[in-house]
């Protein structure tokens, strides 16, 4: 074969041939292909693991720190509706009408409450709006329902109102269903939506909701008051003399009744003002407007003190801005942390590599020893070492160093926070560092000073420069970890030694803001990811190493 | 929505029904509460009973009521619910009500009626405070000072904390705005039924700030209500505010000197809630558990471990003594007429709506 | 021991001890001294003392007795990196994080040279071991016989008058290790310095040194050129260290002045020149070269003892025949012979008769 390959006849006819007579390329990456699958196959079950504990977590994060269909999704026609409204003022009737239904539907699938949780992060009050009007909406729809029912007892049963709405066909299957059945799913009499169209859309909507999330029978449920006050507005609209269907005289006399001038009407905006008069304020349709579409920059405009206005992207006032300046403290305090974890720490691991390795073993124990008590022990230890009638305080008072009424403030502040943190970062600090050191030869050592070099020298040119790596690796590890925590700023960090985290932490499990605790993590994840990326340029990631 | 009444009740009528035969109740039960002396409270006075009628169910406790929101939340996005029962505070119950993550309970319907013959609603009054919520105990929160540290004039009065010349040294106060912000504008001088009119404007807010500020930096600013306590004891604050019966185990059961104000403190409650959306035969459980678990006599028993009054107006006759230091325990109950001259009973609806913006405030000026 | 004429020596240890556990010696009462430009290397099994003396002389390892004299002066007290001493590594401990260049300016550096000095001693230095074009390569791309050129010019490039090695070859492959081996000393030869070289490469020592101390139990055993040593071993460790040998143990029947008869354990006598015997009746085993014993009895002297062999198994080498016999009960008595069209080649099974002259048939200890 080598005599083959240095053949320039041989080779200017064609591509490599194996011995079978295939190309050689071909042949070559099927025997790669197999080594390939076998190697996937291998790595499959943590590729997967890391996929759905790591990966989709986080890019569920970034999806929900700008998702926001819960408005459009639970007020489809109003959020359309108010696309038309310039924002101006209030905006005008159809916008109430569309709202009235879209919330009368949200209160009976119990989700008003959520959109009003959700809209409450933007317009404080609009929780308690959306729950106070959900009872209310009903009253709104009673002055029809009541007045319909007054005339004939049957405008409040279920049957008819069946009868008159869907099909024959549907009519049938729905009387022959049986408990524990799938129900029959509702059709529209021809000619309904037509003829009754607001009336045939409630309906509808109340026939889905009835079927699917009460699987009840339609023969059974009357209908709800928005089926009422969808009537009453087609009666109002149209002429239904001529009507012929399914209880024509039904129809016929509420028809008559509705062009009475003694039929009490209520406008859609005067019923919600009568729910709260918050509704009559722009605030909240301008909120409504703002927040319609399905995807949303408010959560990551809060994240950095700022806020989104009808009027375009502004700053908060200045008493409500805290995440730049949490974001800020967070990276410079991880910093100090880190510095501090690499003084202290670097002495203990050069020692550590330069002892035989029975005693830097049983050293390494005692480094490790902190990783055996809980991080919750390890803090509240330091609240008792730290605090003014602590451990340390009373030895300085003791031995005359402070007086007693001057006793030193070393926790619920920034200097608590970073004592206690440094402690339990050290080990991952000490760890790569020792790592690190142990493989680097001592003959280094003695090869600059057998070429002339001081102590000092020898330590800083030559000794110093290889345990880098174990410094970066060391401090990344320190640093990304610091970032995050939460548990110990809280402890002992007071007000002024609290990470962004702990913010990130109240949003999740206190105030439910999912989506800007989302957008505060996919910032500080940004954040991590730029420096590692300036760690990259300036020394390197190769020259991280873990041992 | 009176037709989701009717359904409910409905609900209820035939799971009442199913609670004859046993059979259709899921045999185990992961009750989710704070741990500590207050769970242990509940073990002993409800849970054991309950037991010892039913052997054939097992309980299982979880510790996690600090999280239960957020869980609840994520097991309900998860499709995988796995509480059963969740002892939560009244605030956390609207919250998770709002969200659509508990149950809404017909409270006559589902639990019992009061020994002295009321309704259950009649018998539960003002703690019924959300549709969600199933009342068990009520708690204030009020301050507790160092009966050693503030000389021959014990504080009587809320401002206490205000007043830095006649108590100087340290205080402690919640790190969240509730409680804070009231005391702040009463101390300030506003009247106590304007306090939340007050509270709801910017300048009100801005007002509130200012009052705190006087004392901000002889306040060390807690998260836990062990905090306070621990405190107190370590004579690192002269006072600070807390659970009354974190007090009340400092005082009675730890002999710390430590005495306690009864004076504008806020009156809170904590409860259950059932996660919504469980299986059937796990729901009829639950509510057989609640239904004895919350009657007249287990929240009066419940009493006897733990300073925290009963919910049910009936229960407060039944209280009795200290299950070991033997001590009445009614004079210790934030129920009790004589504690409860000048209370705040916290208003739910004005938080729910300014928590993220009076805590965002409060987190700026705390950080300032 | 053998050598204390210190008076004009470059280098000299002068009764030096050397303990680590204040239990057992290492190095024991060692005294050595070399001349300016003498090339001696350190030869002996691992554990025998010889890098201990090495670090000893470079200042990692203090002496717990004795002193050691550079130039005169005694350099007990002095720290390693102000004695001025070159010294190459055995894994040539070449920094990884500066370049070839940088490496080599490092000892200028320290020493404080004018930056245009010092690039015209690194340009100087990288000529001479022929890597004048490898200046800006790290280390960690360059084969091990450039690094080893490297650490080389590193050890020289600051102009020390004595430079150690320590195994400097020991991690190249055969061929290259040869190369090294000869352009080492030449360079220490043109330059005139002082070389202190460690090595359990017996050929290395052999080929490289002026002068060899061979090492054993922490004392020198036999401190001598080359020839010398392999010709003339004083001892049996010796003799066994250094070539192939081939032993036989016996008893000093006779003595007469360089001539002497042994009487092997087997019965057999033979000839041999007493070198550590000194009485009748001593224990001692002779040493005879396997290219020194004869089997063509026309080259022996009259008279003189004969023994009888089997042949128990013939290799042909190329340049030699190695052929493996059974000689007084000994079956690995081995005798080689060149490669010539006259030579017998022996045939397994055979029985010879092998005979030596008795200059070249050592009787020794018997230790």
């Amino acid at each position: 074969m080598t005599a083959s390959t240095t053949d320039p006849e041989k080779a200017a006819k064609g591509p490599m041939l194996a011995a079978d007579g295939t190309p050689l390329k071909k042949s070559l990456s099927r025997a790669l292909r197999v080594q390939k699958l076998r190697a996937l196959a291998l790595v499959a079950p943590l590729l997967i693991f890391v996929l759905v504990t790591f990966i989709a977590p986080i890019a569920d994060m970034l999806f929900r720190s700008v998702e926001n269909q819960i408005v459009s999704d639970t007020m489809p026609r109003t959020t359309k509706a108010l696309g038309d409204w310039d924002g101006t003022g209030l905006p005008p009737e159809v916008v109430f009408e569309d709202a009235y239904y879209d919330l009368f539907v949200a209160a009976e699938r119990k989700e008003h409450t959520r959109l009003g949780s959700r809209l409450n992060y933007e317009l404080t009050g609009a929780s308690s709006l959306f729950r106070k009007s959900g009872r209310g909406l009903d009253e709104l729809g009673e002055v029809y329902q009541d007045q319909f029912k007054d005339l004939d007892k049957n405008w409040d049963e279920a049957q008819p109102w069946a009868e008159m709405m869907g099909s024959d066909d549907w009519l049938a299957k729905e009387a022959a269903w049986e408990k524990g059945e799938r129900l029959p799913k509702f059709e529209l009499r021809d000619g309904v939506d037509e003829l009754l169209p607001r009336t045939a859309e409630q309906y509808a909507a109340f026939a889905t909701f009835t079927h699917n999330d009460d699987r009840k029978s339609l023969l059974k449920e009357e209908p709800w008051s928005a089926v009422h006050t969808a009537l009453y507005q087609d009666l109002a609209a149209n002429d239904y003399s001529g009507y012929s269907g399914p209880h024509a005289d039904m129809l016929k006399a509420a028809d008559t009744l509705v062009a009475s001038p003694d039929f009490q009407t209520l406008p859609f905006k005067d019923g919600f003002g009568e729910i709260d008069k918050d509704w009559l304020e722009p605030g909240i349709w301008r909120t409504l407007k703002l927040y319609a579409p399905k995807y949303t920059s408010g959560y990551f405009l809060n994240s950095v003190d700022m806020k989104l206005t009808p009027e375009g992207v502004e700053a908060r006032p200045q008493n409500e801005r805290i995440y730049i300046m949490l974001f800020k403290r967070t990276l410079f305090m991880s910093l100090v942390i880190t510095c501090s974890c690499i003084l202290l720490g670097y002495p203990v691991a050069y020692i550590l590599s330069n002892l035989p390795s029975r005693t830097a073993n049983l050293l390494m124990i005692l480094v490790l020893l902190p990783f055996w008590t809980s991080l919750l022990v390890r803090t509240s230890a330091w609240k008792i070492m730290l605090q003014q009638q602590g451990v340390i305080n009373d030895v300085l008072v003791w031995i005359g160093l402070v007086s007693d009424d001057a006793r030193l403030t070393m926790i619920n502040n920034q200097f608590g926070t970073i004592v206690a943190m440094t402690h339990i970062l050290l080990p991952f600090m000490i760890l790569p560092m020792y790592s690190v050191m142990s493989t680097i030869p001592k003959t280094y050592v003695r090869a600059a000073k057998s070429l002339g070099a001081t102590d000092w020298t020898t330590f800083w040119r030559v000794y110093f420069p290889q345990s880098v790596p174990g410094i970066g690796a060391g401090s990344i590890l320190v640093f990304i970890l610091a970032i995050g925590y939460y548990i110990t700023p809280e402890i002992v960090g007071g007000t002024t030694g609290t990470f962004i985290s702990n913010r990130i932490a109240y949003h999740i499990s206190t105030s439910l803001n999912w989506g800007l605790a989302a957008a505060l993590g996919s910032i500080l994840l940004a954040v991590v990811l730029l420096l590692y990326w300036a760690y990259d340029r300036i020394v390197g990631i190769d020259n991280v190493k873990l041992g | 929505m009176n037709r989701t009444k009717t359904l409910l009740a409905t609900t209820a009528l035939t799971v009442a029904a199913g609670a004859v035969s046993a059979e259709d109740m899921a045999n185990s039960m992961t009750i989710v509460s704070w741990g500590g002396a207050y769970q242990n409270s509940q073990l002993k006075a409800y849970a054991e009973p309950y037991a010892a009628m039913h052997p054939e169910v097992s309980i299982s406790w979880d510790e996690s009521s600090a999280e239960a929101v957020a869980k609840l939340r994520a097991m309900n996005e998860a499709g995988n619910i796995t509480w059963d029962l969740v002892d939560v505070e009244a605030a956390d119950s609207i919250r998770l009500c709002d969200e659509g993550l508990a149950m809404e309970v017909d409270v006559d319907e589902m639990l019992a009626p009061g020994e002295d013959g009321s309704s259950a609603e009649d018998d539960f009054g003002d703690s019924l405070i959300s549709d969600c919520f199933i009342p068990q105990i009520v708690f204030s929160t009020t301050v507790g000072y160092r009966t050693d540290m503030v000389g021959d004039t014990p504080p009587s009065d809320i401002c206490a904390i205000f007043d830095l010349e006649t108590y100087p040294g340290k205080r402690s106060l919640n790190k969240r705005p509730p409680a804070n912000m009231e005391w702040a504008l009463l101390c300030d001088g506003v009247a106590k039924e304007d306090i939340y009119d007050v509270l709801a404007t910017p300048e009100g807010q801005d007002r509130a700030l200012a009052k705190l500020g006087t004392i901000k930096d002889q306040t060390i600013w807690w998260t836990a209500g062990a905090d306070t306590p621990q405190l107190l004891a370590d004579g690192e604050v002269v006072m600070g505010s807390t659970y009354n019966g974190r007090l009340f185990s400092a005082i009675a059961e730890q002999n710390q000197p430590i005495g306690m104000l009864w004076d504008a403190e806020m009156l809170d409650f904590d409860g259950w809630v059932i996660p919504e959306g469980l299986p059937e035969d796990r729901l009829a459980r639950v509510l057989d558990f609640v239904k004895f678990a919350t009657d007249t006599q287990r929240l009066a028993d419940q009493a006897a471990y733990i300073s925290y009054g009963p919910a049910r107006a009936s229960s407060a006759p039944l209280v009795g003594q200290h299950a070991e230091l033997g001590i009445d325990m009614a004079p210790h109950m934030p129920t009790d007429p004589a504690n409860a001259t000048n209370v705040f009973v916290t208003q739910y609806a004005f938080w729910s709506d300014y928590r993220d913006d009076i805590d965002a405030k409060f987190q700026a000026w705390l950080a300032q | 021991m053998q050598d204390t004429g210190t008076s004009d020596a470059f280098v000299a240890f002068e009764r030096v001890q050397k303990s680590y556990d204040g239990e057992t010696l290492v190095v024991k009462d060692l005294n050595l001294s070399l001349p300016k430009g003498e090339f001696l290397t350190m030869l002996g099994p691992s554990g025998s003392g010889k890098t201990t003396c090495l670090m000893m002389l470079a200042g990692f390892e203090t002496a717990t007795h004795g002193e050691i004299k550079l130039d005169g002066k005694p350099i007990n007290n002095i720290p390693p990196h102000k004695r001025g001493i070159g010294m190459v590594f055995q894994n040539y401990a070449l920094f990884p994080h500066m370049t070839v260049a940088e490496n080599l300016s490092f000892p200028l550096e320290v020493r404080k040279i004018g930056k245009s000095d010092r690039e015209a001693k690194v340009k100087r230095a990288l000529d001479m071991v022929e890597m004048g074009a490898f200046g800006g390569r790290r280390p960690a791309q360059l084969s091990g016989g450039q690094q080893q050129r490297i650490a080389l010019a590193r050890a020289l490039v600051f102009e020390p008058e004595l430079v150690l090695m320590d195994e400097p070859l020991g991690a190249l492959d055969k061929q290259l290790r040869e190369k090294m081996q000869f352009e080492i000393t030449s360079l220490a030869h043109q330059l005139g310095i002082t070389t202190v070289y460690v090595t359990h490469d017996q050929t290395e020592a052999l080929t490289m040194s002026d002068r060899v101390a061979v090492f054993n139990d922490g004392r020198i055993q036999q401190l001598a050129p080359p020839d010398i040593l392999y010709e003339e071993p004083e001892n049996s460790f010796v003799a066994q260290f250094i070539g192939e040998n081939n032993t036989l143990e016996g008893t000093v029947a006779e003595i007469n002045g360089d001539r002497c008869v042994v009487k092997l354990d087997g019965g057999e006598v033979i000839d041999a020149k007493p070198v550590n015997v000194s009485k009748v009746g001593e224990r001692t085993r002779v040493s005879i070269r396997p290219e020194r014993v004869e089997y063509n009895k026309d080259r022996l002297q009259q008279g003189a003892h004969t023994l009888k062999a089997k042949v128990l198994e013939f290799i042909y080498m190329g340049d030699i025949f190695r052929t493996r016999l059974e000689v007084a009960g000994n079956r690995e008595f081995v005798i080689k012979t060149r490669n010539a069209p006259d030579q017998v080649r022996l045939s397994p099974g055979t029985e010879i008769e092998i005979g030596w002259l008795p200059e070249d048939c050592r009787a020794l200890d018997a230790n």
